[in-house]
């Protein structure tokens, strides 16, 4: 058995037991009208016992299991809690699952993204399992006089074999409750794993398949107003006045006032971003009402001096962000993009000597990937609750990061943030968007200046033109081969507005002698900010469609002359800081390469395939189009991943079906542009987002059986579907794109 | 404002509201029917979609004043507890991911099954491809619209 140190803090867990039947019940009254039919079915115990902040196990053995993280669709609320349960060692039909509220002290990492969920909570959330089990276990050892080494569990069922007793969890959750938290605890082996690797289906199913109210959109208390903001129709202008009296006596309305998200000079926190933080809200009783004022609010705009502020970062340094001025378009983004590809300032990695490489190549290979900005377009759009009094708040609302706002909301309110309880609602998409959670402030300050519980609704045109995007990148790749068609060289230029894209240490890093990556940045006033997969999504595009020109150019199978280089840097790596593991690398190639059925010849579809690692998973896939009719249909997806353990087996491809067609949407229609600071496009009839008839027909996903801890899947799929559309559109049409989305409009 | 009396799930509600206003926001802000939700408010995602009769409708383009004597259904009247065959298959096939998207891609579903019973591939994604969902649950949709098929 592998051990674990209880490496929680100790002092919360006793604080926790200590709140038992107090301070908890405050934070379960507000869920107390949410009734699932799955837990109708189970009789409610009469009296709970609270044996860590994740476990509570009701006198009959019913047992409520704590999801931490906010869930926006990845499975966390589901997939989290059967970590916890493996260890505890219950039988899943006896579980609740409720979403645990904003509490750094109680609950691991509230965060949810960077595919770091399961990953991160791999071992906490199963010490917490264990933890509760060994405390059941002691308190039989006591009641019966035996030893607890001698004590078994099953499904919720403590036995001792020796003197035939048996008894149910909730027999002994009483006085286990009392007992103090056991320093040290056995984790169970992957082979004896019961609940780990069992496809379990989404504990809110019957929720969301009846329209029962799980997110913040679907909050509605008594005496509740509803407001909406109006923003800067481009980037680059500021709010300059309005005119209260042009709105004031429309039916509903109750307010109309300006808000600053922040105070002056605050240092920000690392996710405190947003593009206009002056902004009018509006206030009124119903959302069509304030619809209707928001069209007719006489408003005028002015451009935006260049600013700058602090910015906390990662580790404890603060950041300078200064934001220019000026009415930006896309146009001039391509030309200083183009201009800066040739005259790069940042080197990111050098091996060999690149430059001879290139001089003495016999055949050179350049191509350039330019991939325009991308907005989240979650199906729930920007909302959020807030009940602001004199003294304290409760904020509900969709949030992947609610820790990260918490110091802003703290300053912005004047509200310390002992008295500020921030409620985790489920989240109709995040994608990233939601780290950015400036609108749980907005909420907070127009609930603050009415007086009343106030829900802030984005409509879909605020959501989509308010900033927050995927940046605009470019890269170029350049290949040297030699006269006898050897790859000897490899150039990599990349740059965007406003970031650096390139990943200098991954794959094909690592695999060519002479080595260049080097980058550049471009300021800006249009707000970006993480899009699944950051700059993975894009690197992905753009050197998995390389990798396959290339091959081409070498007479080269793509699959082959992948596995060729990966088995180059698996037998004798170039460099040293490369950061992936070729052999995995390989693995995931040759399982896609199996299951599509890679190279058979009764295969009549036009193929691509892309392989990507980032956010610690390594994915391939290979798409087939079916040109038989002419509609260049997307007909099958085979996709290979290796992110370790599997712990929610169908949860896992249904991420995986996900990111694949996320990726092809993206990759086919995804695209925002700017024309002096507007966005081009502000809803579905311009934005096109991927439907069901261009969907794949069919996604296979297969995942490679290994023991390795788990890591993430939110993010994995969705780099490498973006070439492996792109390569088979070649196919099928005999013409590489360069520029996404690949179908204009 | 005026006054109207409209039949949402076999009962008769009372709303007092201005003309205009979509049966959407009438749906949530005055009778408290969430499950029926917003998500672009010009009928291009699907989000909102209700039956009016048997008719799959999207109630953020259809105002309070068109409504009349038909009878209004939503996710939450789409059964009593929760089983309509398309709701059990959407659970069988466990195909929500973030959910939002999915009564209304359930009540389009329902709709579809109830005009046509055993819908081909492409009579699915035909009629499918107004809801949007982010996620890209699509496969599982069709899926679970075909198992809903067998099981009706």
């Amino acid at each position: 058995m592998k051990k674990s140190d209880n490496n929680m803090d100790r002092r919360s867990f006793l604080q926790v037991s200590s709140l038992a039947t107090g301070g908890m019940m405050l934070s379960f009254s507000w869920l107390a009208g949410c009734k699932f039919t799955a837990e109708e079915a189970l009789q409610m115990p009469k009296e709970w016992f609270e044996l860590n902040s994740y476990v509570k196990i009701g006198e009959n053995g019913v047992t409520t299991l704590f999801a931490p993280n906010p869930e926006f669709g990845s499975n966390v609320k589901t997939s989290l809690p059967m970590l916890i349960a493996e260890e505890l060692d219950i039988d899943w039909k006896q579980v609740i699952v409720e979403q645990g509220n904003f509490n750094p002290i109680k609950f691991n990492r509230q965060f949810t993204g960077g595919s770091q969920g399961i990953r991160n909570a791999w071992t906490p959330l199963r010490t917490a399992g264990a933890t509760a089990r060994m405390m059941l276990v002691n308190a039989a050892a006591q009641s019966w006089n035996v030893d607890a080494g001698e004590i078994t569990t099953a499904d919720g069922i403590i036995f001792h074999e020796a003197s035939g007793k048996k008894a149910g969890y909730g027999e002994m959750a009483s006085l286990a409750s009392t007992f103090e938290v056991p320093k040290e605890v056995k984790l169970k082996e992957s082979k004896d794993f019961k609940i780990i690797g069992q496809s379990k289906s989404n504990v809110d199913n019957d929720s969301i398949t009846s329209g029962k109210p799980l997110f913040a959109m679907d909050h509605y208390v008594e005496g509740m107003l509803t407001s909406m903001i109006v923003h800067p129709p481009a980037f680059g202008m500021q709010l300059k006045s309005f005119d209260k009296s042009s709105v004031i006596q429309m039916p509903g309305i109750v307010d109309v006032f300006e808000i600053n998200v922040f105070k002056e000079d605050y240092e920000r926190n690392f996710f405190d971003t947003t593009s206009f933080t002056k902004k009018v809200a509006i206030v009124g009783n119903s959302t069509w009402e304030v619809m209707q004022a928001k069209k007719a609010l006489q408003v005028q705009w002015e451009e935006m001096p260049a600013s700058s502020y602090k910015m906390a970062g990662w580790g404890g340094r603060t950041m300078d962000i200064s934001i220019p001025s000026g009415l930006e378009s896309t146009k001039d983004h391509r030309a200083k993009m183009e201009a800066l590809s040739k005259n790069p300032v940042q080197q990111m990695r050098r091996d060999g000597n690149p430059e001879k490489a290139f001089k003495e190549a016999a055949t050179i290979l350049e191509r350039t990937y330019n991939a325009p900005y991308l907005s989240h377009n979650t199906m729930e759009p920007i909302n959020c609750f807030a009940d602001v009094k004199s003294d304290s708040a409760v904020i509900y609302g969709p949030a992947q990061a609610p820790e990260l706002i918490m110091g802003t909301l703290e300053n912005s309110l004047g509200i310390s943030r002992d008295k500020i309880q921030i409620n985790l609602a489920r989240m109709g998409g995040g994608f990233g968007k939601r780290a950015y959670s400036h609108y749980m402030v907005e909420a907070g300050l127009i609930s603050q200046k009415v007086q009343a519980p106030v829900k802030l609704v984005y409509s879909r045109e605020d959501d989509i033109t308010s900033g927050i995007y995927r940046p605009t990148y470019t890269a170029t790749y350049r290949a040297a081969l030699d006269k006898d068609n050897n790859l000897i060289g490899l150039h990599i230029i990349g740059g965007g507005v406003p970031e650096n894209p390139i990943h200098a240490n991954r794959f094909p890093a690592g695999a060519i002698d002479n080595y260049l990556a080097e980058g550049f940045q471009i300021p800006s006033n249009i707000s970006i900010g993480a899009f699944r997969a950051p700059r993975s999504n894009f690197n992905a595009a753009a050197e998995q469609s390389f990798l396959d020109e290339l091959a081409e150019l070498m007479g080269k199978d793509p699959i082959d002359f992948r596995l060729e280089l990966l088995k180059r840097v698996q037998e004798n790596p170039v460099g040293e800081r490369n950061d992936y593991d070729a052999k995995r690398y390989a693995g995931v190639i040759e399982l896609v390469k199996e299951k599509s059925k890679w190279g058979d010849p009764s295969i009549k579809t036009a193929r691509g395939v892309s392989a990507y690692f980032c956010h610690n998973s390594y994915v391939a896939e290979v798409v087939d189009i079916d040109t038989s009719n002419g509609t260049n249909r997307i007909s099958n997806v085979t996709a290979a991943a290796d992110c370790g353990i599997v712990v929610n087996p169908d949860a896992a491809k249904n991420m995986g079906e996900g990111g694949i067609i996320d990726g092809i949407g993206n990759a086919l229609f995804g695209e925002l542009t700017f024309d002096n600071g507007k966005p081009s496009k502000n809803n579905f009839n311009s934005y096109r987002m991927i439907r069901q008839q261009e969907a794949p027909k069919n996604i296979d996903v297969h995942f490679v059986e290994n023991n390795i801890d788990p890591t993430g899947l939110g993010e994995p799929f969705f780099p490498p579907a973006f070439a492996a559309v792109a390569n088979a559109m070649y196919k099928a049409t005999g013409k590489r794109s360069y520029d996404h989305p690949i179908i204009k409009e | 404002m005026a006054s109207y009396s409209i039949s949402v799930n076999g009962k008769t509600q009372t709303v007092e509201v201005d003309p205009s206003t979509p049966l959407l926001w009438v749906l949530r802000d005055h009778l408290q029917l969430v499950g029926t939700k917003y998500g672009c408010g010009i009928a291009q995602c699907g989000a909102c979609t209700i039956h009016v009769g048997d008719i799959a409708v999207r109630s953020c383009q259809f105002p309070i004043s068109s409504v009349g004597n038909q009878k209004i259904t939503t996710i939450e009247g789409l059964s009593e507890h929760g089983d309509h065959p398309v709701q059990e298959a959407w659970k069988e096939e466990d195909v929500a991911q973030c959910g939002y998207c999915q009564s209304g891609q359930i009540m389009q579903a329902a709709a579809l099954l109830k005009s046509n019973p055993n819908p081909s591939d492409e009579d699915i994604e035909s009629v499918m491809n107004g809801n949007i969902c982010r996620c890209g649950t699509y496969t599982r949709i069709k899926k679970a619209i075909k198992t809903a098929s067998k099981n009706s």
